[in-house]
């Protein structure tokens, strides 16, 4: 197992995609924080860009990589990312949380295409994760990978720690990301990578685009754990 | 002899659709071992963790599977209701859950292993079918059901069993005609029948609470009504206050209660405590017919 628990010197203000940062301010309003202020932005980026077979016309395919928000709090990055991929129309971002829109403050996976999981409510992600990779593995879907995002105040809730034991004592190839702004009121002496005991564990810089693909890319034989550390929530 | 009609079913479900597949947590994973080492991909033991019981119910279903999922009534409802609530109804999955002591049937155990109210919890939440067997022989037809489509299902499983199935019970059956209804819910028709041995009651049976057959109830129904429960009392109470809006009748419903009885015994010493033996039935319904 590989624990790295230095830690991690933070870039400056990663340089986005062009097209994101408008898209953040249609959801948000918010013209004064950069797209930084998102603290799952490139972790995102780097999936649907660079690491998941997914796309718009392959949102029903059986043996799709799968991506669940288990951290469904602040998913103004998630829905920009979907709509830069065309997984639904741009305009959709100019009414969050509005009576005719599809997108609110919490996803909803019958409301929005290329969403696989409706979260809100924090610890069920993983556990549904677990299932979603079960599955895939008893019907034969050995290339797809699914792939769970959760984040560091998340870990709070024990429902986890169910997820976390069961997928290491059955050597599930799941991926778990937790964005680490440092956002549980008591933290995680000793590490969040030691909470996971039996995974395959890498701690890197969030903001690192290629490192972070470096880290998603290869495929694990057991569960795997990419703690991405982002500047200290409200800093 | 519910709980084996139940492993018998599922291994052979599991045998014959590759879509079958079973979540434990513990409980009855030994009688599943014979199963587990034919499918092991498909038979899951995720030790003693309902609510991961759950959800990964929810994620097998989103992967176009159907999971069947089974603990005590108290830990797979009581414990791991928000699961239930969000990693299926919210995801627009189903599953079919499976349980033991619901109510009572761990009197030995203590209140910590029972669930009076798992009914009334599901009432809650939307679209569940509710299956509670009378009879062993009831169960299969229940499950094999449940294989065929995607919808979230409950079979309750329990240890007081009446003489004789009566199968199709999904809607009220009538099993004996006279002036005032009384509706017995899966294992509560044989202390019913007892109870109204010799007064003038037409006794109903079903054995799927949920849907509640609201037409049946209407075709029944005279301007007295008892329903009699083997779980919360009232948990029915608005499903037939539904039925039969508009239609002037008096109700008593009998369950169990909602004071916790302190002590051990028999399932037939706690159906005595709640009135729900034939002696206690009797009292009830006479006084309330007057």
């Amino acid at each position: 197992m590989h624990f790295n628990l230095q830690p991690i010197p933070m870039t400056a203000t990663a340089v986005l995609p062009d097209q994101l940062g408008p898209l953040l301010h249609r959801i948000t309003g918010d013209e004064k924080h950069a797209p930084s202020a998102h603290s799952t932005l490139d972790v995102l980026w780097v999936l649907y860009d660079r690491v998941l077979r997914i796309s718009p016309e392959t949102v029903d395919a059986p043996d799709r990589d799968r991506f669940l928000l288990s951290k469904g709090h602040g998913p103004a990055a998630y829905y920009a990312v979907l709509a830069a991929k065309g997984f639904f129309p741009e305009r959709w971002l100019d009414d969050l949380g509005g009576w005719d829109s599809p997108l609110g403050h919490h996803p909803d996976r019958v409301r929005i295409p290329g969403v696989e999981v409706g979260t809100g409510s924090l610890g069920h992600g993983l556990g549904l994760g677990v299932g979603v990779a079960l599955g895939l593995r008893a019907q034969g879907y050995s290339r797809t990978r699914t792939f769970v995002l959760l984040g560091d105040a998340e870990l709070d809730e024990g429902s986890n720690h169910e997820g976390i034991a069961y997928a290491a004592a059955t050597r599930l190839p799941i991926t778990a990301i937790v964005i680490d702004n440092q956002s549980s009121t008591h933290g995680w002496p000793g590490g969040i990578a030691a909470r996971f005991p039996g995974w395959d564990t890498s701690v890197v810089n969030g903001r690192d685009r290629d490192r972070l693909e470096r880290v998603l890319e290869p495929r694990h034989d057991r569960p795997n754990l990419i703690v991405a550390t982002v500047e200290r929530k409200g800093s | 002899m519910m709980r084996e009609s139940f492993i018998a079913t599922t291994t052979e479900l599991l045998d014959e659709d590759p879509r079958t597949a079973l979540v434990l947590a513990d409980i009855s994973a030994e009688s599943f071992a014979p199963a587990r080492h034919r499918h092991p991909e498909r038979v899951l033991n995720v030790g003693i963790r309902e609510q991961l019981m759950a959800s990964v119910a929810g994620g097998l279903a989103l992967t176009g599977m159907r999971p069947y999922l089974h603990s005590y009534a108290p830990f797979a409802v009581d414990r791991a209701y928000e699961q239930l609530k969000l990693d299926l109804g919210h995801q627009d999955a189903g599953a079919v859950v499976v349980t033991i002591g619901g109510s009572y049937d761990a009197s030995e155990e203590g209140y910590t292993h029972q669930s009076p109210g798992d009914v009334a919890l599901l009432d809650t939440l939307e679209g569940w079918t509710i299956h509670v067997p009378g009879h062993h022989d009831e169960v299969p037809d229940m499950l094999r059901d449940a294989a065929r489509h995607d919808d979230r299902v409950y079979v309750r499983l329990g240890v007081q069993e009446n003489s004789r199935a009566h199968r199709d019970a999904g809607r009220l059956q009538a099993l004996r005609r006279g002036k005032a209804l009384v509706v017995a819910v899966g294992p509560m028709l044989d202390p019913v029948l007892e109870a109204t041995t010799g007064l003038d009651v037409t006794v109903a049976y079903t054995n799927r609470p949920r849907p509640f057959d609201a037409e049946g109830l209407r075709a029944l129904a005279g301007r007295e009504v008892v329903l009699v429960e083997p779980y919360l009392a009232g948990t029915s109470a608005a499903a037939v206050s539904a039925a039969l809006e508009g239609l002037p009748h008096r109700v008593l419903h009998l369950g169990v209660g909602r004071t916790e009885v302190r002590r051990y015994g028999s399932w037939r010493d706690h159906a005595r405590a709640h009135g729900l033996d034939a002696p206690g039935l009797r009292a009830s319904i006479v006084d309330f017919l007057g």
